[in-house]
């Protein structure tokens, strides 16, 4: 497990797209902390930091994962099918249960790493501005589990293709959904919205931003990212029943 | 060392592999032969635990290729049809990566890649990125990673194909060293590969073993008929009507031609190749020439080719197949 975990950050930091995206992360993070910080500087006077600078903060950063994490999964299983050497790796002496773990521990690392980096905003404006940490604890908590969601999801149709594009937008298929789930409510009607927003990736994130850790949520992620690794599984295992060549 | 019993494959519709059964002992190297989709890459891939039988039964080391799939992949270097490697990654970081995922322990891994990069040629290029190497260096970073961690077994399926006239001789002669401690499958098209390289043949045809015997046995198996080239200074027409007379002769045909044109070579002479059946005719053939006083430059038995058997074992089984339905 821990070979494929090297040699996949290995490829992360020796490819160009992977520096692209995090800097395409880093420059929309960026953005988004400045004219979020505006509308605190605006209106902080009558709101708290809270719910008037978390808040958006870590839904715009929410926001950002969802555009690029597809396209730093959509490479993990499709591009090996399409070279051939996954060929190799079930070859080699490795069970496939580690090699998903493996890759989706690489992938996971690159976005705390990238995530880490936006950790420089909240820091200069401690500098100047002291405020409980608290909450965009609780903000970076809740962007890491729903970001390992989203990861598990890309490995998933990683998996099923060999073509890196329908990876990348089944990926979004999935997740724009559940995003749109909880939006109009009269379409789904009162009753099913409760038991709706309850899958919603996005209605869960909620509470992380404005600084509450609810274990049902924490829950809820890991049993989601717990979902999609094993409908990996079951995809890479297929092989072994399916008439594939 | 290898067992395979009853193995058949299907894809869908498609039976690649029908039955077959074949046993490859200790130390031996054995070459898979037989046209586009006969079902060898199938049959290797299987050995090599990429895919399972569909039905039969198939072990490596004892170990049985389903249910210790682990144990088997330990034992089994696997170099794919398709050569399929990292291009973004550098030949050592690669071949790191694949001692590592073999399990080689931490200490052994510096030397055991160092050996393969020797015997595969590669130390001059161990920095290079691997898809900046030509198509050659692949080929030998392929087979490099099927080295790697010093496999009992060896699954090559076929290993030369796009390499350069003098790489190919390097790698058969790697082949061979190998093959005098490890057992060795490997598939090809080059027919004087497996004579070259190989104990033993096993001739595939649409999923069916034909023939699964050393070169000398299966020459004796085809050889049915007997063949002698003879160059003779003398009439063309009167030389077929002679040899055609002699006992047991089937026909007289030109050399390298299949009809009955005679050839005329460069001296001169009348070069012809005569097919029979039973016992010796090479000296009734002289005594013939020299009675009608001409001269006899040559009378040599012909061996039949890998190239002539393998054709023949392919036409049997179509038309077998043909009479059959």
């Amino acid at each position: 497990m821990f070979c494929i975990f090297k040699k996949e950050l290995r490829l992360y930091f020796g490819s160009f797209i992977a520096y692209s995206l995090a800097a395409a992360f880093l420059l929309l993070a960026g953005y988004f902390f400045y004219t979020d910080m505006v509308f605190y500087d605006l209106f902080g006077d009558f709101m708290d930091i809270t719910t008037s600078l978390w808040n958006y903060y870590f839904l715009d950063l929410r926001f950002i994962s969802m555009l690029i994490l597809p396209l730093l999964t959509m490479r993990l299983f499709a591009e090996e099918k399409k070279l051939g050497t996954i060929e190799l790796l079930w070859t080699y002496p490795l069970k496939d249960l580690h090699i998903i773990l493996g890759k989706f521990l690489a992938c996971f690392v690159f976005f705390l790493l990238v995530v880490l980096c936006t950790l420089v905003y909240p820091v200069l404006l401690h500098s100047v501005h002291p405020f409980d940490w608290g909450p965009p604890f609780a903000g970076y908590l809740g962007l890491l589990l729903v970001g390992a969601t989203f990861i598990a999801c890309g490995a998933f149709f990683s998996s099923l293709t060999e073509n890196q594009v329908v990876s990348a937008m089944s990926t979004y298929g999935v997740l724009v959904f559940f995003w749109f789930l909880t939006w109009n409510e009269e379409a789904v009607g009162p009753q099913l919205i409760g038991v709706v927003s309850r899958f919603s990736l996005f209605d869960r994130f909620g509470d992380f931003a404005k600084g509450v850790i609810n274990s049902k949520d924490v829950a809820f992620f890991i049993l989601a990212t717990t979902f999609f690794l094993a409908l990996t599984l079951q995809s890479l295992e297929s092989r072994k029943w399916r008439g594939i060549r | 060392m290898i067992e395979v019993v009853n193995v058949t494959k299907r894809f869908g519709p498609i039976l690649a592999v029908d039955r077959i059964s074949f046993h490859v002992p200790r130390g031996e190297v054995v070459g898979f032969l037989g046209p586009n989709g006969a079902g060898k890459s199938t049959t290797m891939r299987i050995l090599a635990c990429f895919f399972p039988p569909t039905s039969g039964r198939a072990s490596v080391g004892g170990y049985d290729v389903v249910s210790q799939a682990l144990e088997v992949k330990r034992l089994v270097g696997y170099f794919p049809e398709r050569v399929s490697v990292y291009p973004d990654m550098s030949v050592r970081s690669f071949l790191d990566f694949v001692a590592e995922a073999k399990d080689v322990p931490r200490a052994a891994r510096k030397q055991d890649i160092d050996r393969v990069m020797e015997s595969c040629g590669l130390h001059a290029v161990r920095d290079r990125l691997i898809g900046h190497l030509s198509k050659g260096y692949r080929q030998r970073v392929g087979i490099a990673q099927a080295l790697i961690g010093t496999p009992q077994v060896l699954i090559l399926d076929e290993p030369t194909i796009g390499l350069d006239p003098e790489q190919v001789v390097e790698i058969r002669k790697l082949i061979r060293a190998l093959g005098a401690e490890r057992t060795i499958i490997l598939s090809t098209h080059i027919l004087s590969e497996v004579s070259s390289v190989c104990d033993r043949v096993i001739i595939i045809n649409r999923g069916r073993i034909l023939a699964s015997e050393s070169l000398a046995d299966l020459r004796a198996q085809v050889q049915r008929t007997r063949r002698v080239r003879v160059e003779v200074e003398g009439p063309e027409s009167q030389l077929q009507t002679v040899l055609a007379q002699l006992p047991g002769v089937i026909r007289v045909r030109g050399d390298g031609v299949s009809d009955l044109r005679r050839e005329a070579t460069e001296n001169g002479s009348v070069a012809a190749v005569i097919e029979y059946e039973g016992g010796d005719i090479r000296k009734a053939v002289s005594q013939a020439v020299l009675r009608h006083g001409w001269g006899l430059l040559e009378v040599r038995s012909l061996e039949p080719t890998l190239e002539d058997m393998y054709l023949q074992l392919i036409r049997d089984a179509e038309t077998q197949r043909h009479t059959g339905q």
